[in-house]
């Protein structure tokens, strides 16, 4: 047995010595998860660096990245649109995550009482979340059209003149607030699996108790639906900083009208792609990067206290 | 814990099977509201790509056209290469469903079914990675791509795949946890490999996860748009999102042909929705399970 002498973490050896059997797997479990290993030096790790590197250097790709320090921070700090593209996003998230979460748990909570033709409607209600991000985009161009719209021809019926909705500054920001909200089927049935795990028999208790309706979702449902609430939560805070696909297409690249879609992954994209700033754009990401995991954490400290996962 | 302490009754309805009854139909009528709402832009999309142009922009609105024309199908979509874009973007999907299937399987693999010592040290890492956004990676590897000289190829939008995907390897490994581990210890005893036993019984076991995960990543593949924007710039070899949307900015109130692009662009997803229908559901549930 030639047992070397190194530290093996846990999967339960003898300490210190690696047995045949461990080593054996040890090497199988390298080989297996090499993919994945590589995928993490090559598309993770060196690029987070060289980002960061990059965010403290004037670098045009044409030519070759020259230091400049905190320069492009500092110039993050008094660019108007820089604040604008922040802006837009918390506006975007603020909205279209917590309508998310209403209009999704209302669908589920629908869906839930097992009215006849529910495979019907559950499909109706997922298919737009299958949508591409782009055509999506171009279908509620359409939609919200002021003059040839279907939005404004419902509207003109009652009397109404509706605004030019993604070509008005402030509704357009809306308007695409809305077109997530349509795409909300996958959390829908996330949550509906979720209250389908919810054990019949607290409902029935709840109900000989004379629980009202109000405090049988309260007391009952949400504890049960709080890990997947979480979940959704967190998955849309992560996403939704990094939306780009819909304000794209609507405003052609621009993030108009007057900067109203600008959002922060649009500028972050024009830095790099229209004005070959990469070293700005980078310093740009990091500075992403730090509210992501900031904002993560912070939700997590927050709330997982307060998710049940006794239902998992 | 659920506590279902309660202070007092409250006034329900005074026959509990006419207060279901109510119930029911309120929920009925809800979900037909809300159904009529998220279907209309399908069938506003489906119907305008066969209106003539007239009553592309009618008022009132003309809700089934009549005549029915294919125009913007046969003319409208020919005045961009919309059949080459749609190749392209199968090809992009295949090699990157290729790629995801075989790597996803094998590092779940690595991280379920052997007992090494860095399997959860690795796991942790790989999933804690999900929060880098790819706006911070995507420069660097712009970069690296350009120096190999791989703009204006498939190759930033398919290799990368091969090296697996955090948030699929964490569906298969929930999956392969599930076999169980008795029949790898007797395919052992018989003298299998890991490599016979990966490919021999967990694979074929594996076959409807498989499929979920494949199915996620045509979806993804079909309808990515960040990665061509960057890394295509030739018309003709953009891939369905792109060229959608270079339709969109070219032509921009062609509504009739840009449905019809929208209609074709959704068919294969909405097709293979019915098709795979439960495998969707399931994986969709199976992700969203644990937070």
């Amino acid at each position: 047995m030639a047992a070397t002498t190194h530290q093996a973490g846990s999967s339960g050896l003898s300490r210190g010595r690696w047995s045949a059997r461990a080593r054996h797997d040890f090497l199988w479990g390298l080989i297996f998860t090499s993919p994945a290993i590589l995928g993490l030096l090559l598309f993770r790790v060196y690029p987070v660096i060289a980002s960061l590197y990059y965010s403290f250097t004037s670098y045009s790709i044409f030519g070759s990245p020259r230091w400049i320090g905190l320069e492009n921070y500092r110039n993050l700090i008094s660019d108007q649109n820089f604040w604008k593209s922040l802006f837009n996003t918390v506006y975007f998230l603020s909205f279209s995550i917590p309508l998310g979460i209403i209009v999704g748990l209302g669908l589920a909570l629908l869906l839930n009482m097992k009215v006849r033709g529910m495979s019907f409607y559950r499909t109706i209600f997922f298919l737009p979340s299958i949508v591409p991000a782009v055509a999506s985009a171009v279908i509620f161009n359409y939609v919200f059209d002021p003059q040839y719209g279907i939005l404004n021809n419902m509207l003109r019926v009652f009397g109404i003149n509706g605004p030019g909705w993604l070509s008005h500054p402030s509704w357009a920001m809306p308007a695409l607030i809305v077109i997530s909200i349509w795409g909300v089927g996958n959390l829908m049935l996330i949550l509906l699996a979720g209250l389908q795990d919810v054990p019949q028999d607290l409902y029935d208790a709840a109900f000989v108790d004379g629980a009202a309706w109000v405090q049988r979702f309260r007391h009952v449902t949400l504890p049960f639906l709080s890990p997947h609430l979480f979940f959704a939560l967190i998955t849309g805070l992560i996403a939704g900083f990094q939306y780009f696909a819909q304000p794209y297409v609507i405003s052609n690249g621009t993030g108009g009208p007057a900067r109203s879609t600008l959002v922060y992954g649009l500028f972050l994209w024009q830095n790099a792609f229209k004005f070959f700033k990469m070293g700005y754009a980078s310093a740009m990401a990091w500075v992403l990067l730090v509210i992501i995991v900031i904002t993560t954490l912070v939700t997590f400290r927050a709330l997982s206290r307060r998710v049940y996962y006794g239902g998992a | 814990m659920a506590n279902v302490t309660l202070a007092h009754t409250s006034g329900r309805a005074g026959s509990p099977l006419l207060g279901r009854i109510i119930s029911r139909g309120m929920a009925h009528g809800a979900l037909l509201i809300l159904s009529v709402l998220f279907f209309v832009p399908f069938f506003w999309m489906i119907t305008s790509s066969f209106k003539i142009n007239s009553q592309l922009s009618a008022f009132p609105i003309v809700w089934v056209p009549n005549p029915v024309t294919f125009e913007h199908y046969t003319v409208g979509l020919q005045q961009v290469p919309f059949t080459r874009w749609i190749l392209n973007t199968l090809i992009v999907c295949a090699f990157s469903v290729l790629g995801t299937v075989i790597s996803c399987s094998m590092v779940a693999y690595g991280l379920s079914r052997i007992d090494w010592a860095w399997r959860n040290a690795l796991f942790a890492i790989l999933l804690a990675t999900t929060m880098i956004p790819d706006q911070v990676t995507f420069i660097p590897l712009f970069i690296i791509f350009r120096n190999l000289g791989w703009v204006n190829t498939y190759l930033p939008l398919t290799v990368p795949s091969f090296f697996a995907n955090a948030f699929f390897v964490f569906l298969l490994r929930q999956f392969f946890m599930t076999i169980p581990k008795e029949l790898s210890e007797a395919a052992k005893v018989d003298g299998a490999s890991e490599l016979t036993i990966f490919t021999r019984v967990i694979l074929p076991l594996a076959r409807p996860a498989l499929a979920t995960v494949g199915l996620f990543q045509f979806l993804a593949s079909w309808g990515d748009f960040f990665g061509p924007l960057i890394y295509l710039s030739r018309t003709e070899q953009y891939t369905v999102s792109l060229g959608l949307t270079f339709f969109q900015g070219e032509y921009t109130s062609q509504f009739g042909s840009l449905m019809a692009a929208s209609t074709v662009m959704l068919l294969p997803v909405v097709v293979l929705f019915f098709f795979t229908q439960r495998t969707f559901i399931q994986g969709i549930t199976l992700t969203g399970i644990k937070g």
